[in-house]
């Protein structure tokens, strides 16, 4: 076993640290580190993206990163989504819009949507599925969170959010 | 006719937003990887490289000696406690940890428990196994020859045979085929496929040494059968098990049956103390947990020349891997197989399916699908499109002189069901209009004659779902009723639970709104509890569309049964006769006297402050819910599809999905449904195939072979109802969650055959990949 490495990152607007082995993967210190279960596992080939996270400013799979790899970074996760209470323009569209059953998808669907959004805040159709195609659903078939995605594109047009 | 109630209420037919979704979008769901407890430690399983093998040795030494390794456990220490095979839930038993030989790729060999799931991932690497192999069976055909190697030797019967079930009238069945004027043959192979929620299977086992409660968070979609296992085969007592089914992550049949890593998980904190965790990656998700269909089938259909059916033979091959694991009801060696004859009328049928062991994992379980009617579906759709190739019919055509007619419901099938209720002809009319058919048929002409490839494909399925009555279901004797209890608070809020557990099907909405449309309370102030074995009644769980047709019939007679005690305290309240009262949900009325009435919520109340004399205090209520039939829900699903003749990629055009479920509870939730299990199904239809090479090596064990679409594959899909309640379910409802996934595959493959019919195609197996596509084309002398 290598010895371990301290790890600083700003996670939610919190400042986190912690000494880690230099093999563990993001996905387990954001999980089992720092107690932030919604980032979720669901694959070992990095196929299905439940694990996206924002790393500074991009998406990631945080299950094909090593956690000392992000040392130093901003790390956004669906935990950090909520602002004074009130659900984001994505969490809502997705509630709004039936754009998720088990939820197990959910977080990182969020996360790649918002990272769409950044980049182009009116995607089309076509747009959206090509954003979100790094994240596996196996339960909506999709439809749904293109509208949700929608949903949210047009809501944080009207309001200027995030 | 379901009395609407006010949106305020949110009874059924309201497209309610879901309850459960608050926590999800903020990533507050409580799966089983999020369970942590204190003083935790992992497992890892260690697996066999070889399909079939004999285990000469096995040496946990090295693997003893990495810091923090707790235990190896091995097949012959759960010999020792009499735990290394334990039962499957289909008359035959499943080895825990292997013992004397391996009998797949991928089988559970030894359990190592360390205080780091790396750290036991590493040492599971240093367990040192000593396998002699041995030759490997891998083709079903193969099974029953002479020189076959028998695979296990632990049963008493020196055959790979497991079972031989046939259903119907074999003389009048051949008697009729030989006589006929059209006959259509087809041999279709339902690949093997896999569920892959997007949770894979897991469990946290904690047992307490101070008071020997046993307390296992797993991902089961029935906890209660579960205990019950666990108590049987572990030989705890019953109550001190509790089975916390917690959020699941998608199920889709995958987590019905009991795993070795569950046992071997419960054995390690029983020898530890101690909670242990155990999760499966992806790769031994699909590699060694419950597989479906793998199913070799023929079908026969004979026919009049004017298209009438006459008959149907159907033979089937059906392949179970190393142990017939197969979840399904204990009677039904084949599931519900027999609704082979689909939607249509026919005088005489003869079914019989032949299982088999190989060296594959085991299963043959009920992927979105109430026991085998997907396969069933599909071939008789397959069939009835080949029949209409014979007759140089329209497959509309066919279908619609065939259709069992609305009339003749309840219909008595001639391999055995009674169909409770239907109307097919109105749902493909509806389907054909919405598609534009008779355009679509025009455009396909003018494409023909520029060399262009485009098909149409329909698919008029019929289903079986919500098993089942007593009479006939049962799961190890366990009948397959369930259940629903409801409380009602003094302020007339309420709480309900069931014997079922959603897996994102969206219980906590959907029942919600069975209780407000029967009682009135509005369903945000009714909370829905599943999963929990302490607390929530006993049932069977949640597969096979059973939930809304048995736990939803439930909670509405529980419902009523409430009813009936408030009306008497109403009547109390009131100071008149029950008779004299009206109920409209959310009050009782003086008939008469609109203005002189209680609402449900100053009932409850009184239930508990101010109740009539000699009348129990409390408002209560539990249904154990034994359906008298199952439920048939049915429908037409059109696809349109694009051949490119340079790649052979389908590209699908369009899907029109009309579904009948009967009466709907939320309308919203419905179509999700369907969305979903479209999907599914075109993920079978086209990418997706779990197979093996000759020695055993399963090809499509991880995400990167076994494909699911993504959102740039998935199109639109368009859908739309009809509604035919059933009759005999307390509120007209069918299930629907495997509708889609039953009834689409057929309609992707009919759609490409017939975009190659004017070739002299009849059939392409599935997953219909670019390259097979691509090969007929070459084949027939379209691509160079
Ligand atoms: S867990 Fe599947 S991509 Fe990361
Ligand atoms: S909602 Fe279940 S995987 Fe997407």
């Amino acid at each position: 076993m290598a010895a371990k490495q301290k790890v600083r990152v700003k996670i939610n607007g919190q400042e986190r640290e912690a000494e880690v082995e230099p093999r563990l993967l993001l996905v387990h210190f954001i999980r089992e580190v720092l107690s932030l279960t919604g980032t979720h596992i669901g694959c070992d080939t990095s196929h299905c993206g439940a694990c996206t996270v924002m790393l500074d400013g991009k998406t990631v799979k945080s299950c094909t990163m090593f956690a000392v790899q992000a040392d130093g970074c901003e790390i956004l996760t669906i935990e950090g989504l909520i602002q004074d209470g009130k659900l984001h323009p994505l969490q809502e569209g997705f509630k709004e819009e039936h754009g998720l059953q088990c939820g197990y998808c959910t977080p990182g669907m969020i996360l790649s949507s918002l990272a769409l959004l950044k980049r182009n805040p009116n995607p089309s159709e076509d747009e959206i599925r090509h954003g979100i195609s790094g994240n596996l659903c196996r339960c909506t078939g999709y439809q749904n969170i293109v509208k949700a995605v929608q949903y949210a594109a047009a809501k944080m047009a009207q309001g200027g959010q995030r | 006719m379901i009395h609407k109630t006010s949106p305020e209420i949110g009874g059924m037919g309201h497209s309610i937003k879901r309850k459960e979704d608050l926590r999800f979008v903020q990533g507050k769901g409580n799966y089983v990887d999020d369970v942590h407890l204190p003083g935790m430690v992992y497992g890892h399983i260690v697996r066999s490289p070889y399909a079939h093998a004999r285990i000469k040795k096995i040496n946990i030494e090295p693997a003893m000696k990495v810091p923090g390794v707790l235990a190896v456990i091995t097949g012959e220490d759960l010999a020792k406690a009499g735990l290394s095979w334990m039962p499957t839930l289909f008359h035959d038993k499943q080895m825990v940890l292997a013992t004397g030989k391996v009998l797949f790729q991928a089988q559970e060999v030894a359990f190592v428990i360390a205080e780091d799931r790396y750290v036991a991932a590493d040492a599971a690497e240093l367990v040192e196994v000593d396998y002699e192999p041995l030759p490997v069976l891998v083709d079903p055909h193969h099974a029953l020859d002479p020189d076959a190697p028998i695979l296990r030797e632990d049963r008493e019967e020196k055959t790979n045979h497991i079972f031989h079930w046939e259903v119907g009238d074999q003389k009048a069945t051949e008697k009729a085929i030989k006589g006929a004027a059209a006959k259509a043959e087809v041999h279709a192979f339902f690949q093997r496929c896999h569920p892959s929620p997007l949770e894979t299977c897991g469990c946290v086992a904690d047992f307490n040494r101070a008071t020997g409660k046993l307390t296992v968070y797993l991902t089961s979609q029935a906890p209660h059968a579960h205990r019950t296992v666990f108590a049987l085969v572990g030989g705890l007592p019953e109550q001190n098990i509790r089975i916390i089914s917690p959020d699941i992550g998608g199920g889709f049949g995958n987590k019905v049956p009991v795993y070795p890593g569950y046992v071997c998980t419960v054995v390690a904190s029983l020898q530890l103390g101690r909670p242990v965790k155990w999760i499966e990656t992806r790769s031994e998700n699909l590699q060694s947990t419950g597989f479906a269909r793998d199913y070799h089938m023929t079908a026969e259909l004979a026919a009049d020349k004017n298209g009438k059916i006459q008959a149907l033979r159907v033979k089937t091959l059906a392949d179970h891997g190393a142990f017939n694991a197969a979840a399904q009801p204990s009677k039904f060696p084949a599931g519900l197989f027999s609704i082979c004859t689909g939607s249509y009328e026919m005088p005489t049928a003869f079914c019989e399916v032949d299982g088999v062991y190989t060296n594959k994992a085991p299963g043959g379980i009920a992927y979105r699908c109430s026991f085998r009617v997907t396969e069933a579906a599909y071939l008789i759709e397959r069939a009835m499109d080949v029949l209409a190739g014979e007759l140089k019919m329209d497959p509309a055509e066919l279908r619609r002189r065939n259709f069992i007619p609305a009339d003749k419901f309840p219909y008595q099938s001639p391999l055995g069901w009674s169909y409770d209720s239907g109307n097919y002809e109105a749902a493909m009319k509806l389907a054909l209009d919405k598609i534009g058919y008779a355009e679509l048929r025009k455009e396909q002409e003018e494409k023909r004659k520029k060399g262009e490839l485009m098909g149409i494909g329909i698919s008029s399925f019929t289903e079986i779902v919500g098993a089942g009555p007593s009479h006939t279901f049962d799961i190890l004797g366990i009948k397959m009723f369930d259940s629903c209890e409801i409380r009602i608070h003094p302020t007339g809020k309420a709480i309900a639970r069931m014997g079922t557990k959603s897996q994102g099907q969206g219980h906590e909405t959907t029942y919600a709104q069975i209780v407000a449309q029967e009682l009135g309370i509005p369903a945000s102030d009714v909370a829905i509890e599943e999963g929990d074995t302490d607390t929530a009644p006993y049932g069977l769980g949640t597969y096979a569309s059973r939930s809304t047709p048995t736990s939803g019939a439930a909670t509405a007679i529980a419902a009523r049964k409430i009813r009936d005690k408030a009306r008497k305290i109403a009547a109390f309240l009131l100071e008149v006769s029950e008779e004299d009262l009206v109920w409209e949900p959310g009050k009782f009325s003086v008939k008469g006297a609109p203005g002189k009435s209680k609402t449900i919520q100053e009932i409850a109340f009184a239930a508990y402050t101010n109740f009539p004399p000699g009348l129990e205090a409390g408002l209560e209520a539990v249904d154990y819910y034994d359906p008298p039939n199952l439920t048939f829900p049915f429908g037409t699903y059109i696809c349109v599809v694009d051949i490119d003749k340079g790649t052979g990629e389908v590209k699908v055009r369009r899907f029109v999905a009309v579904d009948d479920c009967g009466n709907i509870i939320n309308p919203m939730i419905v179509d999700g449904q369907i969305h979903g299990g479209l999907t599914e199904g075109l993920a079978i239809a086209f990418m997706q195939e779990i197979s093996y090479d000759e020695i055993g090596n399963v090809q499509g064990g991880n995400f990167m072979d076994y494909l699911i679409p993504t959102a740039v594959e998935t199109p639109n899909w368009e859908t739309d109802k009809t509604c035919t309640p059933s009759p005999h379910h307390p509120f007209g409802a069918k299930g629907v969650g495997e509708s889609p996934n039953v009834g689409s595959p057929a309609a992707f493959v009919n759609a490409v055959v017939d975009a190659l019919s004017h070739l002299g195609v009849k059939h392409i197996d599935m997953p219909i990949a670019p390259w097979k596509v691509w090969n007929i084309l070459k084949e027939k002398g379209v691509v160079g």
